[in-house]
């Protein structure tokens, strides 16, 4: 041990393994979702209520249709790392790991389940 | 050098002994805020799911979502969504290197939480 430099003892010991491809990947979406939030809201909120024919109609248009996909997408993409920081800060050992599991589960069945309902609507 | 103190170092200070400050409390409310946006998401997936499967079921879905219950979620995830949306355009421009004096911080802190009440009413309003 007393051969060791402080430098050699601590390398490999910090938190932060892969943050920057994490880091950047959220930062990316968030781009993304800055410009997808405004189009998603106000072309999915009026639909929100309306009678069911109105709303395959709608959605069978090209641009409500590919902005509620891609907002889907990004969006549980975006979620998906969001909450694996949450979950790496407040829990710890197996119970971390078995949420951040449940997590990527749920966001990609999210993004599964929401593309197939669009894309049955659109077509 | 390298062997003083080890294992006895003091830890930062933490929440239990920190005072409420904006910067805090805004970053605490993006985590929150988008988070609890995973509601009002799943509530859109299984909107759209029923939407695609019958008329129906659509009724159904679309009864509890524009509910009394269901607008109160998507009135407040509208303020969440406005929210994280305005705190999270203040990280990238953190990220950026920009707007990291106190004085510039808290004028945007000030600026996302007035910025998403102002676009939650237009939002409601309008949709």
């Amino acid at each position: 041990m007393a051969y060791l430099t402080d430098r050699k003892r601590a390398t490999g010991l910090g938190s932060a393994k892969a943050g920057t491809e994490h880091h950047l990947s959220m930062s990316k979406s968030a781009v993304g979702l800055l410009i997808l939030t405004p189009l998603f809201v106000f072309t999915f909120g009026p639909m929100l209520g309306a009678p069911h024919a109105d709303v395959v109609a709608y959605f069978a248009r090209p641009f409500p249709a590919i902005v509620a996909a891609l907002m889907i997408v990004v969006g549980f993409w975006h979620f998906k790392g969001g909450v694996q920081v949450l979950i790496e800060d407040y829990t710890h050992g197996l119970t971390r790991k078995v949420l951040i599991v449940a997590m990527i589960c749920l966001s990609y069945a999210a993004i599964a389940t929401g593309l197939y309902a669009i894309v049955k609507l659109a077509l | 050098m390298a062997d003083v103190n080890r294992g006895d170092r003091p830890l930062s200070p933490h929440l239990t002994v920190y005072r409420p400050q904006l910067p805090s409390i805004t970053s605490i409310l993006t985590r929150i805020t988008g988070n609890a946006l995973l509601i009002a998401g799943l509530m859109i997936v299984w909107w759209f799911l029923a939407a695609a499967t019958s008329e129906a079921y659509f009724a159904t879905v679309d009864g509890f979502v524009t509910s009394w219950f269901g607008d109160l979620i998507m009135a407040l995830s509208v303020l969440g969504l406005w929210y994280h949306a305005l705190a999270g355009l203040r990280h990238l421009i953190w990220d950026q290197g920009y707007g990291l004096d106190i004085p510039t911080a808290e004028k945007l802190g000030i600026a996302c939480v007035a910025g998403s009440v102002v676009l939650t009413l237009i939002t409601l309003v309008i949709v």
